[in-house]
């Protein structure tokens, strides 16, 4: 059986030229970007490079606004911790939508420990932030608002410009993570008046280890990680030369491709949309067209996640699950109970996210193992 | 393809589970989880001389609760009821050449609801 991958939010492959193009950052021009001699500038001028194209990505002022990490985690620990921190005297308060991914949740979370506030922003059912209330929500002691460009496990797109809007006119700052978004739609950081966005290199076809957070010229940042000063001071430690590199190159071929892939993906979303709808006791969760053209995310009643995923494995088929059985807490995910399942709803979650290996050919062998997979569980169920 | 964190028997047990299904009339029932969870099993069981004759099981929750259930079903076909009664989550999970810490638990009620299947058939018998 060949392997149909549909777990690209949990990890993706390396776009072959984007290897080609960083291996020699590893293997000859292998220098530290902070040394003075010419391998050193080598190495500083391919993480400038990198910076530019990553900047062009997001329509960024100019290219100094993106500072590179090790991944998304901690661009949102960066963006939350580090906002929070250098504009106390502003207040001591954080906002975030309910929906936001667990490294935005848990920075906001370790910040009420040395007496932060933290204000959970609610979504309606299709997982979109209310911005009815969000004017009234948040106060002006909120230091940094965080709201997801779009949600991994439920694909739904937020109306970021409507929401920075509202934000600044509170004269605050909006933090976006753009992990599940960045590469796959096109973002505009000046246009949808964003302060500070997350960035994941692999989930753009980069290597993993590497990923960025955009910060608006005159956004004041505490760093996290203090050193020797690198990336402007604001993160320090020796650069990851292979994943900015690779980052960069990822980033040019998504803006160039973005386009049509997205509408060819779309296309394949759809359509597992509607054959898998076909079953009975199956729903769509998140929004059904406000979302990720790559992503389709279902509930089944009566059965449950993690059996879904093994079931699914059998044919090849790797898909994810919101379920409790599969995260390290047993519980399951917030963000499907942020949308107002219950949990034995939650239980019964699929996610399926595709990719640019996935071809048009697959989708009736994914559809046949979705509905042998439900049917089977179905006969062992007691419910 | 061997699953990271079950055993290759636990996901034989989960492809090919034994004795699903119900029994009409069953000498004894027993339930235990709930949906909230994300766990429920439940056990039928039919007993001759106080023996076991026949078992089965219907189960909702992942691959460790279907497999565990199954297995279950396997120790106790054919045992005493006083036998079957000692049958521990710790033999059903030995059985299975074990299962991951964090599923060792919650997922892992299946000898569980054969007690209580077991107590409901001995309760109907006093009764009789």
């Amino acid at each position: 059986m060949r392997q149909i991958y549909l777990d690209h939010v949990s990890a993706m492959p390396i776009d072959p030229r984007v290897l080609a193009f960083a291996k020699r950052y590893v293997t000859n021009d292998f220098g530290n970007p902070s040394s003075l001699h010419s391998a050193g500038l080598t190495a500083k001028r391919a993480i400038e490079d990198a910076r530019q194209r990553v900047a062009e990505l997001i329509n960024a002022e100019d290219e100094t606004c993106i500072i590179f990490t090790s991944g998304a985690t901690e661009s949102n620990n960066m963006a939350i911790k580090g906002t929070a921190l250098r504009n106390i005297r502003k207040g001591k308060r954080v906002a975030a939508s309910a929906i936001e991914h667990i490294s935005v949740l848990n920075p906001a979370k370790e910040l009420q420990k040395s007496g932060f506030e933290l204000t959970l922003i609610p979504v309606d059912q299709a997982g979109i932030v209310d911005i009815g209330k969000l004017a009234d929500i948040l106060t002006e002691d909120t230091t940094v608002t965080s709201i997801m460009y779009a949600n991994n496990e439920i694909g739904t797109i937020e109306p970021i410009e409507a929401i920075g809007e509202i934000v600044h006119e509170k004269g605050l700052y909006l933090h976006v993570d753009a992990t599940a978004a960045a590469g796959r739609i096109p973002i505009d950081v000046q246009n949808d008046g964003i302060d500070l966005l997350t960035m994941s290199s692999n989930d753009m076809y980069g290597p993993q280890g590497g990923g960025a957070l955009y910060i608006k010229p005159g956004v004041k940042l505490q760093p996290i990680l203090p050193g020797g000063g690198q990336e402007r001071g604001l993160r320090s430690g020796t650069e990851n030369l292979f994943a900015i590199a690779g980052m960069g190159e990822a980033a040019r071929i998504a803006k160039d491709e973005m386009g049509p892939e997205s509408e060819r993906l779309k296309g394949m979303r759809d359509q597992l949309i509607d054959e898998i709808s076909k079953i009975e006791e199956s729903y769509l969760t998140g929004h059904p067209t406000q979302r990720l053209p790559h992503h389709a995310s279902f509930r089944f009643s009566r059965i449950e996640g993690e059996s879904i995923l093994l079931n699914m494995d059998m044919y090849n088929i790797q898909v994810a699950t919101g379920s409790a059985c599969t995260s390290r807490t047993l519980e399951p995910s917030h963000v499907l109970l942020a949308v107002g399942l219950k949990h034995e709803e939650a239980h019964g979650s699929m996610v399926m996210t595709l990719g640019r290996s996935n071809n048009a050919g697959e989708l009736p062998i994914i559809t046949k193992a979705v509905k042998e997979t439900v049917q089977r569980l179905r006969i062992l169920t007691p419910m | 393809m061997a699953q990271i964190g079950y055993s290759e028997k636990v996901m034989e047990h989960f492809m090919n589970p034994r004795n699903v299904g119900t029994i009409e009339n069953p000498d004894g029932y027993g339930k235990v989880g709930n949906p909230v969870c994300g766990d429920v099993m439940e056990m039928f069981i039919s007993v001759e001389d106080d023996t076991i004759s026949d078992i089965k099981f219907r189960t909702f929750g992942c691959g460790s609760a279907i497999a565990t259930s199954s297995m279950v079903t396997e120790l106790a076909k054919g045992k005493h009821i006083d036998e079957a009664m000692e049958i521990t989550r710790k033999d059903v999970a030995d059985e299975l050449d074990g299962l991951p810490p964090r599923k060792m638990h919650c997922s892992n009620l299946a000898a569980d609801a054969l007690h209580g299947a077991i107590e409901d058939y001995k309760s109907k018998k006093v009764g009789k």
